[in-house]
């Protein structure tokens, strides 16, 4: 120690510098969190405000530029046209929809692979569940694209009972949307179920609970928080998605007149007003996720 | 335990992330019209150009346009629809930026900025005071906002060899020439036409009335495909302009508020009927051959494509006319490398080039002498007989066009400010599909 001391130049800015954050921490963790946090604050929080705030600005009528003054104009027309009601509770109802249907595929399969399956079986089942995601999300929407049309295997299948396929509709919708996301509700699931330790259940039985009883009695109620943090992947993607019901249906989501109005409108400030609606609908459901206990869960 | 938790989680979260940044599904090559003033970027230059400024009051080309093309600058940057500047690495075959490199080695390496909007190309086109990006092929929408804002220079089509073998039509087109005075070189262009199955729509359908009129389309129920932009409302405009003739419209894409109104009505009542609104034209190819949808608005190249691969389609112009596009490569006021984007506007109307981006992009070529060489010979994304399937040569094809323009308050004649502007025309478009 001493001889490295001695080689190095006593009053060199570097060592004085590094001396004194050694004994200083909050000025290591400053300089630490200084790039991440200031690109949260500026990158991140910074373009919501302006979000925000652009929400409140409107369009010229005669040149169609925006123009920076207040208005509640936006937020009118949101409300008065029956349309944004349409679209915003078709919106809610599939994402709760897809939701839904995820937590019933989900937990069996999840629930087999953590309690269930040997080694050997689990690993295949994980591949199983993962592979699909190797693959390009806009693939998969092809693929049921064909699988839904007008004459395709589903279609033909329902022909038999004499039904027709939902080609585009909004059942279309919740089924590709609930393959899409149903990985984002197995893992965190398998991964409540893994948590849960055996001891628990042998105290169960040894107590005198059937299955029946043990899985509504300890299971459900130990596993119900990964299940809320799954269903705000489930939720939250479908919520935002705009490209597969463009893709299989020919209604409107959320993110449908956001894109429009912001991309090909350049009606940014109406855009910004819509984009409200999806982030006060997640912050309700993150507050009952939350009580849920989702975020003990992640 | 712990462990497998975690990795679990990471791997959902990993996932998410990449499920999000899956791309955006706008392969879409055509515009989709947006309003002007788009805003101005930071630093950009609002002023008019030298050679816009100096705008005679008579018509005809400015006295001080560069004469001859010099030396070229050493690098070249344009602003293109997707498909407009292949290098072969899409299609191998197809690559004609790769010998522009060659036969002018003074301008460099060619950098390509693919746009997906007509926006987005104007906004580019004013990055850095204009001096980003040297030129772009604009679409009408977009070309005579860049022309009154002084975006764009007045171009010398002396400089051009081939400017003469383009289109007579193509010229002098009000999208480009403004007062005589060239603002960039025609490209391509292409019209919006009715395609239908021929073994599922009988008789064959002359009007839109076929898609738009209740008491036609009825047979069609949830059969009919609509074009998925707001700017479609000009197709009903256009249908109205001749079958309701006491609404006085004179331009589908002028519309004041009653004839706006009696249009978007017209595509409201047709909605129940709709299977699907297509966006990408690859939808629209899918529908057609497994019969989703049999009659609808096209573009020439779905047409070919099904015809080729054996769907019994057909397309018409309609009695009404048609509403279609046509491209403009335009220089920027302030280029950085004016020579070379010259030379490149002159290397893009060769008729060998011009052959080639007709094929790949599936667009009638501004340059008639490609057809010598797209009958002759032609790759794999080519037809036989592509300029008479593409009307190439055919001026009462294009004379039915009313070319996509931005829909703005200022209807430009006698009657102001009342007509409706584009940000109405996408409200309005989503309430139409509900």
């Amino acid at each position: 120690m001493t001889t490295n001391a001695s080689s190095l130049p006593p009053d060199g800015l570097r060592r004085r510098l590094l001396a004194a954050l050694y004994r200083r921490v909050p000025a290591q963790l400053l300089i630490l969190l200084a790039p991440p946090v200031g690109w949260f604050g500026v990158v991140y929080l910074g373009s919501l405000a302006i979000l925000l705030l652009s929400a409140f600005w409107y369009l010229n009528p005669v040149t169609s530029a925006v123009v920076h003054d207040f208005s509640l104009n936006n937020f009118q027309d949101l409300i008065s046209q029956p349309v944004n009601r349409t679209i915003v509770l078709r919106t809610v109802t599939i994402a709760l929809a897809v939701t839904i249907t995820d937590m019933a595929l989900a937990f069996p399969i999840a629930y087999y692979m953590a309690r269930v399956a040997a080694p050997r079986t689990r690993s295949l089942l994980f591949m199983a569940v993962l592979l699909p995601l190797w693959s390009n999300y806009l693939v998969r929407v092809f693929a049921w694209k064909i699988i839904l049309a007008y004459g395709g295997p589903l279609d033909g299948l329902l022909g038999i009972v004499g039904l027709q396929g939902p080609e585009f509709s909004d059942v279309s919708t919740w089924i590709v949307f609930s393959y899409l996301w149903l990985p984002y509700m197995i893992l965190p699931i398998y991964a409540g179920f893994e948590r849960i330790p055996g001891s628990l259940l042998e105290a169960s039985a040894d107590l005198g609970g059937k299955a029946a009883t043990t899985f509504r009695r300890v299971v459900l109620p130990l596993v119900l928080p990964a299940v809320a943090a799954g269903s705000i992947f489930t939720f939250s993607l479908t919520l935002g998605d705009y490209i597969t019901p463009a893709l299989v249906s020919k209604n409107q989501f959320l993110g449908s007149v956001i894109y429009l109005n912001q991309g090909t409108a350049n009606n940014v400030p109406f855009a910004a007003t819509f984009a409200l609606v999806p982030i006060g609908i997640m912050a309700i459901y993150l507050l009952i996720a939350r009580r849920l206990g989702a975020f003990n869960a992640l | 335990m712990k462990h497998s938790t975690g990795l679990a989680l990471l791997a959902t979260v990993g996932l998410l992330v990449g499920a999000c940044t899956g791309s955006t599904a706008t392969p879409s090559p055509v515009t989709t019209p947006a309003p002007t003033l788009a805003p101005t970027p930071a630093g950009a230059s609002v002023a008019p150009s030298a050679s816009s400024a100096a705008a005679s009051p008579t018509g005809g080309p400015s006295a001080n346009l560069p004469q001859s093309i010099g030396a070229g600058e050493g690098s070249l940057n344009i602003i293109i629809w997707p498909g407009y500047a292949e290098d072969g690495s899409n299609v191998k075959e197809y690559d004609w930026v790769h010998p522009f490199e060659a036969a002018n080695p003074d301008c460099g390496k060619v950098n390509i900025k693919p746009a997906d909007t007509s926006d987005q190309m104007v906004t580019l086109m004013r990055q850095g005071g204009g001096t980003v990006y040297d030129g772009v092929s604009a679409s009408g929408d977009a070309t005579n906002r860049l022309i009154a804002n002084g975006d764009v220079a007045e171009i010398n089509v002396n400089l051009i060899p081939d400017y003469s073998d383009i289109a007579p039509f193509l010229q002098s087109p009000a999208h480009n020439t403004v007062n005589g005075k060239h603002y960039g070189i025609s490209h391509g262009w292409g019209g919006n036409t009715l395609m239908y199955r021929t073994d599922k729509v009988s008789p064959a359908p002359t009007s839109w009335a076929s898609v738009f009129d209740p008491s036609a389309s009825q047979s069609y129920q949830g059969k009919i495909t609509d074009y998925d932009s707001p700017i479609y409302i000009a197709d009903a405009a256009l249908y109205l302009k001749s079958s309701n003739p006491s609404l006085g419209i004179t331009d589908p894409y002028e519309l004041t508020q009653p004839q706006f109104d009696a249009a978007v009505a017209v595509l409201k009542a047709q909605q129940p009927w709709v299977a699907k609104y297509w966006s990408l034209y690859t939808d629209e190819i899918t529908n057609f051959t497994n019969a989703s949808t049999i009659i609808g608005t096209t573009w020439p190249y779905q047409v070919n494509t099904l015809k080729a691969s054996g769907v019994k389609v057909d397309a018409v112009v309609p009695t009404e006319g048609m509403t279609g596009w046509a491209d403009t490569w335009m220089m920027s006021a302030h280029a950085a490398h004016p020579n070379c984007m010259y030379k490149w506007m002159a290397w893009m109307v060769t008729p060998k080039v011009q052959a080639e981006v007709a094929e790949y992009f599936g667009e009638a070529p501004a340059n008639p002498k490609a057809c010598t060489l797209l009958d002759a010979t032609y790759g794999s994304y080519g037809v036989k007989n592509f300029c008479t399937l593409y009307h190439v040569n055919d001026t009462a094809f294009y004379g039915a066009i009313s070319f996509w323009k931005t829909p703005l308050a200022d209807c430009g004649d006698s009657r102001g400010t009342t007509c409706v502007d584009y940000s109405k025309w996408a409200t309005a478009w989503t309430a139409i599909k509900g």
